[in-house]
C-alpha cells in the first residue's frame, strides 16, 4: 500500500470543485480527506488528474475552505464500505458512516463502492415472481426478484405510501422461509419522507432486517452521488455473500441527477439535454444495472428506484434515460389521484418488461398471460370511450362504447384502487380481473384463449 | 509494422487518458494501458501526446503510468468457434471470462476471441497446386449443425496453394501454405485477423432482389426487409424495440444471426443466453444458438468497449457474409452506440454538433449501414452474400427529430416506426402503420412459389393498407360527429380495419403459435380477413344491417385464426367458407 501523502496546495476552488498542484502519484478515482485548521475533515474524489494537478469534487461542498490553511490527504484507495452483518438494523448518513447512536461498525471487510459489472454470462434470468398484495402491480405489472422497476411519481404523489406498502407485503409465494432485509438510500428527500418509512419499518419490526443510508434535502448535495452506491454496496454485500433476498429503495433520483449536473457545470463540460450531463444514462446504468441474480449465488436484488418528474413529463432527461435501463415502470397519475384512486398508478404506460418469464403455470396461474393481455386492452377501449365522453358527451356514445367505458371506471374503481394496508393475494388479484371482464360477450374477450374463459370465467364456473 | 513504443500517462479523466512519448504512434491503433494492460485506442494525436480511449474503468490509475503501443489497430478473429460464442465489446469471450474470473468483469484481462485449444475437422475443397486468390475458398468446416465455415483465402494473399491436407486442426495450426511467385510462403490458418474499423473487401455490390422473411406479420406483409437491406427501429422505452429484435433474431429466415446488445440491459441479454439454445430453428429443427454469435456489451460495461462492439459486430457479419450466406445483424441500440461516441468526443473536448453529439456522428452511422447489402464477395467459388442491418434507435422521449434518428433515416431503406401510444394499448408489435415504409415491398411477390398468388399478395396488402388510412380519416369524423354518422360501408370499413389491427398486425411475441406466422398463412389470413370485408359488403348493399353482420359467430373464428398452427394452414382458408355461409343466411341473394 502506498503512504498517504498530504498537500497544503490547493490553488483554486470552484463550486463543488477544488484543485490542488504539485501532487505526486493520485489516481483517478480515488478519494481525499481535506482537513481545516480546526481539525475538521471532509471527503472528496478525484475527478482528473493531468501531470501534478488534480481535480477533486467534495462532498460536504467548499463553503469555509480556503487555499491556505487546509491540507488534502490522497488516501490512495477509492471510496469504500465497511460491511459486517452489524449493519442490518443501522442508519448511515449518505456517505456510509452511522447516523444512529450506535457504535462504529467493526468491519469484517471493505468493499469499493463502484463495484465491477457483472458478466452478462453469469446473470441469471429474473423469473421469480414477487407478490406485492397491490393489483395495478401483481395482476398488470408483476415484479419478480432481481429486477429494477423504478416509480415514476410526481410532486405531490403518494410515492412514499407505495413503496413502503412494497416493503411491507412483498413475498415469494410457496417457499418456506427466506432471509430477506430491505436497503434504503434517502436521496435529498426531506425528513418527513425519510421519517415516515422508517416509522412503517419500526411498526412492522422490519427495521432489524434494513439497512438506511439517509442524505436529507438539507444535507450536502454532492454527497449524494455517492450515496445509492454506498447503498447498493450493502445490498451486494447482504445479497451475495449472506445470501440474503434483498429489497432496494433508492428516493429520489431526480435529486441524485441533479447533483450529477451539478458537478458536470462546475466542470463546464458540454451539456446534454436540460443542462445535465452527456453520460447521464451510462452513470445511471451504473447504479441501476446493479439490481439481479448471480449463477450460483442464492441472493438477489430488486431495485425500486423512486424518481419525481419534474411537471409529470416523462420525457424529461431522469425518467426517459431511467426507463431505457430499468426493466419496465410504475407510473402514477395526477389524475388518478384527484379522483381519489388510490394507488393512482397508471396501468397503460406502466410495464413490467420481466413479466412474461415470472408468471404463469407452476409461478402464478395458467390464465395470468391472456387476463392482463385482455384487461390491458379492454381498459385502453375503455379509456378512449371515457375520453371521447368529455369531448361529446355520453349520449353520443354507441351502446359498445358505453359498455367499455362502464368496465374503465368500475376497473380504476375496484381494481386500480385498494386500501395501503390491503394484501390482496394473487388469486384475489386474478379473480377479481376475470369478475370485471364477465360484462363482455366471449367474442369480445379474443386475447383469451377459449378454454381459460371456459375455466375460469365466473358464469362458467359456477355451472 | 512499427516497433512497439512505450509512452508515459500524463492526463486521466474517465475514459479519456492522455500519454506522452506517443510521436510515431498512428492513429487507431491499439495500446495497452498501465500495469494493469488495460485496452485503448488512440483516438487522437498532437505532437507526441495521444489521446486513448480506453475500454475499462480507469479508476486508480494516474500519471507516471506506461501505456504501450502495439501498432495494430482493433483487430477481430475470425475463424471457426464465433458461432454459439458471447463477446464483450472487444471480443473477449464472456463464457470463458466467467471460469476464469468470477462473475464480474476484471480489468486487463485478455482471452483470444477463438479457442486456440478446440480442435476442427477440416475438408480442403480444392487440390495442392491450385491457383488461389484473396477470397477464395479452399475448404470447410462443420462448425454447428447448421453451419458450415468455409475457410477463405486472406485478403493480399495469392500464389499456388501447397501441403494443403485434411485432419483436425486448432486455429493456429497451419493447414497448408501458398506460395507466391517469388517464391514467399504465406501459412494459411482456419483463423484470420481483420481491423474491425475497415469493411471487408467485395468484387462489387448489387441491389437487393429478395425479401429476409421475419414470420412476424406486419413486417412481411405490410413493411418487409430484403436480403442485403437495412432497418430501423426506433421508439420511446416500453414500446417493444428489444421484443421486435428478440423476435427477428429468433425467427429471421437467415443463415448467420449476428446479435449486438450495444449498451443495452444485462437481464435482456441472459435472457437472449438462456432462450436461444432451447428455442428451435423452424427450418432445420435444431437450436437457435446454432447460428447465432452474440456481443454483449451492457449499458453498465466500459463506454469505449460499447463503441467499438457494433464494429466487432459487422465485421464478423461480413465475414460470414464473405462465405455466401446470408447474415442478419441486429443491433440493439445504435443510440448507445451514438451516445458512447458523443462521450468519449466530450472528454476529447472536441466542439460539438447538435444534443452534444459529435459532428461526424451522421457520417459514422452513414458508414456502418453502407456496411450492408447484397455482394459479389471476392473469390472463387464466385458466390453472392447479404447482410442485412437491423438497428434499433432509442430518441430521447420518443421523439424522432432526435440527430441518432434523422442520421439514421437518411441511410436506411426501412422504417419501422414504434408508437407508445399502440404499446400502452399492448397492441404489439406496436409498428404504427401509417408512418412506416419500407422500400422492398416490390420484392414481396418472388417470396411465394405461385407467380398469381405473389400477385394477389401484393394486392391485398394495397387494399388492407388502404383500408388501414381509411380508418385513420373517419376515426376523425366519429371524434367530431359520433359514429352514428357515419354510412353502413364506412362502419364496415371501421370494421374491417380494426380487424385488420386486432387479428392481423396484433402479434403475441410470447404465443407459442403466433410468435412467428409463415408467408402461406399470412397470406391466407390477410385473404380471409378482406373476404369477409368483401362479402360484407356485398351483403350491406343489399340491405342488410350492418350490426347483424358484426353479430356473425364466424369473426370470432377470424380474430382466432392466427392461433391456427401453420401446419393446418387450410384451416385458415376454410374459414372463407364459413364466411360465405353465415353471410348468405343473413341475405341469401347475396353469394
Amino acid at each position: 500500500m502506498p503512504a498517504i501523502k498530504e498537500y497544503q496546495t490547493v490553488t483554486s476552488i470552484s463550486g463543488p470543485l477544488m484543485l490542488v498542484e504539485m501532487v505526486d502519484e493520485a489516481k483517478y478515482g480515488h478519494i481525499v480527506d481535506i482537513e481545516f485548521g480546526d481539525g475538521s475533515i471532509r471527503h472528496g474524489q478525484i475527478l482528473q488528474v493531468e501531470n501534478d494537478k488534480v481535480l477533486v469534487q467534495v462532498f460536504e461542498g467548499t463553503r469555509g475552505i480556503d487555499v491556505t490553511n487546509s491540507t488534502v490527504r490522497f488516501l490512495a484507495k477509492p471510496l469504500e464500505l465497511a460491511v459486517s452483518p452489524d449493519i442490518l438494523g443501522r442508519v448511515f448518513n449518505g456517505l456510509g458512516e452511522p447516523k444512529d447512536d450506535g457504535p462504529a461498525i467493526i468491519p469484517d471487510k471493505r468493499m469499493d463502492i463502484n463495484s465491477k459489472p457483472i458478466n452478462p454470462y453469469a446473470r441469471n434470468y429474473p423469473n421469480e415472481f414477487i407478490q406485492t398484495g397491490i393489483s395495478s402491480i401483481d395482476g398488470l405489472n408483476p415484479l419478480v426478484r432481481g429486477q429494477k422497476l423504478p416509480i415514476f411519481s410526481g410532486a405531490g404523489l403518494p410515492h412514499d405510501q407505495i413503496t413502503a406498502q412494497i416493503a411491507r407485503q412483498a413475498t415469494i409465494l410457496g417457499e418456506g422461509k427466506e432471509e430477506f432485509a430491505v436497503v434504503f438510500a434517502a436521496m435529498g428527500i426531506t425528513f418527513e419522507a425519510a421519517q415516515f418509512f422508517i416509522d412503517d419499518l419500526h411498526q412492522t419490526g422490519a427495521i432489524e432486517r434494513a439497512v438506511m443510508f439517509i442524505n436529507l434535502a438539507n444535507d450536502p448535495a454532492i454527497e449524494r452521488i455517492a450515496t445509492p452506491r454506498f447503498a447498493l454496496t450493502a445490498a451486494e454485500y447482504l445479497a451475495y455473500e449472506l445470501d440474503m433476498h434483498v429489497l432496494v429503495i433508492l428516493n429520489d433520483m431526480t435529486n441524485y441527477c441533479e447533483a450529477l449536473r451539478e458537478i458536470s457545470a462546475a466542470r463546464k463540460e458540454v451539456p446534454g439535454r436540460r443542462g445535465y450531463p452527456g453520460y447521464l444514462y451510462t452513470d445511471l446504468a451504473t447504479i441501476y444495472e446493479r439490481a439481479g441474480r448471480i449463477k450460483g449465488k442464492k441472493g438477489s436484488i430488486t431495485m425500486v428506484p423512486v424518481l419525481t418528474m419534474p411537471e409529470d413529463d416523462k420525457t424529461h432527461p431522469v425518467p426517459d434515460l431511467t426507463g431505457y435501463i430499468t426493466e419496465g415502470q410504475i407510473i402514477l397519475s395526477r389524475p388518478l389521484h384527484r379522483k381519489g384512486i388510490s394507488p393512482p398508478v397508471d396501468v397503460l404506460p406502466s410495464l413490467s418488461r420481466l413479466k412474461d418469464k415470472g408468471i404463469g403455470e407452476g409461478k402464478t396461474r395458467e390464465d395470468h398471460a391472456d387476463l392482463y393481455n385482455q384487461l390491458y386492452a379492454a381498459y385502453a377501449r375503455g379509456k378512449e370511450c371515457q375520453e371521447l365522453a368529455t369531448i361529446m358527451g355520453e349520449a353520443a356514445l354507441s351502446e359498445e362504447d358505453k359498455k367499455y367505458m362502464t368496465f374503465a371506471n368500475k376497473f380504476e374503481a375496484r381494481y386500480v384502487s385498494q386500501d395501503y394496508y390491503e394484501n390482496r393475494s394473487i388469486e384475489t388479484t386474478l379473480d377479481l380481473g376475470w369478475e370485471l371482464l364477465s360484462m363482455f360477450e366471449n367474442a369480445e374477450l379474443k386475447r383469451i384463449d377459449v378454454q381459460l374463459i371456459e375455466k375460469y370465467m365466473p358464469k362458467f364456473r359456477k355451472t | 509494422m512499427s516497433e512497439t513504443k512505450q509512452g508515459r500517462i500524463v492526463k486521466v479523466a474517465g475514459p479519456v487518458v492522455v500519454a506522452e512519448g506517443m510521436a510515431g504512434a498512428r492513429m487507431y491503433d491499439v495500446v495497452h494501458v498501465s500495469k494493469l494492460n488495460i485496452i485503448g485506442e488512440i483516438v487522437e494525436l498532437h505532437g507526441d501526446l495521444a489521446s486513448i480511449q480506453v475500454y475499462e474503468e480507469t479508476t486508480g490509475i494516474g500519471p507516471g503510468e506506461p501505456v504501450v503501443d502495439t501498432g495494430a489497430p482493433l483487430s477481430v478473429e475470425l475463424g471457426p468457434g464465433l458461432i454459439e460464442s458471447i463477446y464483450d465489446g472487444i471480443q473477449r469471450p464472456l463464457d470463458l471470462l466467467v471460469e476464469l474470473e468470477g462473475e464480474r468483469m476484471s480489468r486487463g484481462s485478455a482471452l483470444p476471441g477463438l479457442n486456440r485449444e478446440k480442435k476442427w475437422h477440416f475438408i480442403p475443397t480444392v487440390t495442392n497446386g491450385t491457383k488461389v486468390g484473396p477470397g477464395d475458398i479452399i475448404g470447410e468446416v462443420q462448425e454447428t449443425m447448421l453451419v458450415q465455415h468455409k475457410i477463405m483465402v486472406p485478403i493480399g494473399v495469392e500464389g499456388t496453394l501447397q501441403r494443403i491436407n485434411e485432419g483436425d486442426y486448432t486455429v493456429v495450426e497451419t493447414i497448408g501454405v501458398v506460395v507466391a511467385d517469388d517464391r514467399t510462403e504465406t501459412e494459411l490458418k482456419l483463423m484470420q485477423e481483420w481491423p474491425v474499423r475497415n469493411a471487408r473487401q467485395t468484387i462489387k455490390r448489387l441491389a437487393p432482389n429478395a425479401i429476409l422473411v421475419t414470420g412476424q406479420r406486419v413486417i412481411d406483409t405490410f413493411f418487409p426487409i430484403a436480403k442485403g437491406g437495412t432497418a430501423c427501429v426506433p421508439g420511446p422505452f416500453g414500446a417493444g424495440k428489444t421484443v421486435v429484435q428478440h423476435q427477428l433474431a429468433k425467427w429471421i429466415d437467415a443463415d448467420i444471426v449476428v446479435y449486438v446488445g450495444c449498451g443495452e440491459r444485462g437481464n435482456e441479454m441472459t435472457d437472449v443466453l438462456m432462450e436461444f439454445p432451447k428455442l428451435k430453428d423452424p427450418r432445420s429443427g435444431e437450436p437457435l444458438m446454432q447460428r447465432s454469435v452474440l456481443i454483449a456489451n451492457t449499458s453498465n460495461m466500459p463506454v469505449a468497449a460499447r463503441e467499438a462492439s457494433v464494429y466487432t459486430g459487422i465485421t464478423i457479419a461480413e465475414y460470414f457474409r464473405d462465405m455466401g450466406y446470408v447474415v442478419a445483424l441486429m443491433a440493439d441500440s445504435t443510440s448507445r452506440w451514438a451516445e458512447a461516441m458523443r462521450e468519449i468526443s466530450t472528454r476529447l473536448e472536441e466542439m460539438p454538433a447538435e444534443e452534444g453529439y459529435p459532428a461526424y456522428l451522421a457520417a459514422r452511422i452513414a458508414a456502418f449501414y453502407e456496411r450492408a447489402g447484397r455482394v459479389l464477395c471476392c473469390g472463387s467459388p464466385e458466390r453472392e452474400g447479404a447482410l442485412s442491418i437491423i438497428g434499433a434507435v432509442s430518441p430521447p422521449g420518443g421523439d424522432l427529430s432526435d440527430s441518432v434518428v434523422q442520421a439514421t433515416l437518411h441511410v436506411v431503406k426501412v422504417f419501422w416506426s414504434l408508437k407508445g401510444e399502440l404499446a400502452y394499448k399492448r397492441h404489439f408489435p406496436a409498428i404504427d402503420w401509417l408512418t412506416s415504409y419500407s422500400f422492398y415491398k416490390q420484392y414481396l411477390k418472388e417470396c411465394f412459389e405461385n407467380k398469381d398468388q405473389g400477385l394477389e399478395m401484393e394486392e391485398l396488402t394495397t387494399q388492407a393498407m388502404s383500408l388501414l388510412e381509411q380508418e385513420a380519416e373517419l376515426l376523425e369524423i366519429v371524434r367530431l360527429v359520433g359514429a352514428e354518422a357515419l354510412s353502413p360501408k364506412d362502419r364496415l370499413a371501421l370494421e374491417t380495419s380494426r380487424s385488420i389491427r386486432e387479428d392481423i398486425l396484433h402479434q403475441n411475441a410470447f404465443h407459442k403459435v403466433d410468435t412467428y406466422t409463415s408467408m402461406d398463412k399470412q397470406y391466407e389470413m390477410l385473404k380471409t380477413v378482406l373476404h369477409f370485408h368483401k362479402q360484407a359488403l356485398a351483403a350491406i348493399e343489399t340491405g342488410v344491417e350492418t350490426a347483424e353482420i358484426f353479430k356473425l359467430p364466424v369473426r370470432e373464428e377470424i380474430a382466432r385464426a392466427k392461433y391456427i398452427p401453420h401446419e393446418f394452414v387450410t384451416k385458415v382458408a376454410e374459414i372463407r367458407d364459413t364466411i360465405d355461409e353465415h353471410i348468405k343466411q343473413l341475405h341469401p341473394s347475396t353469394v
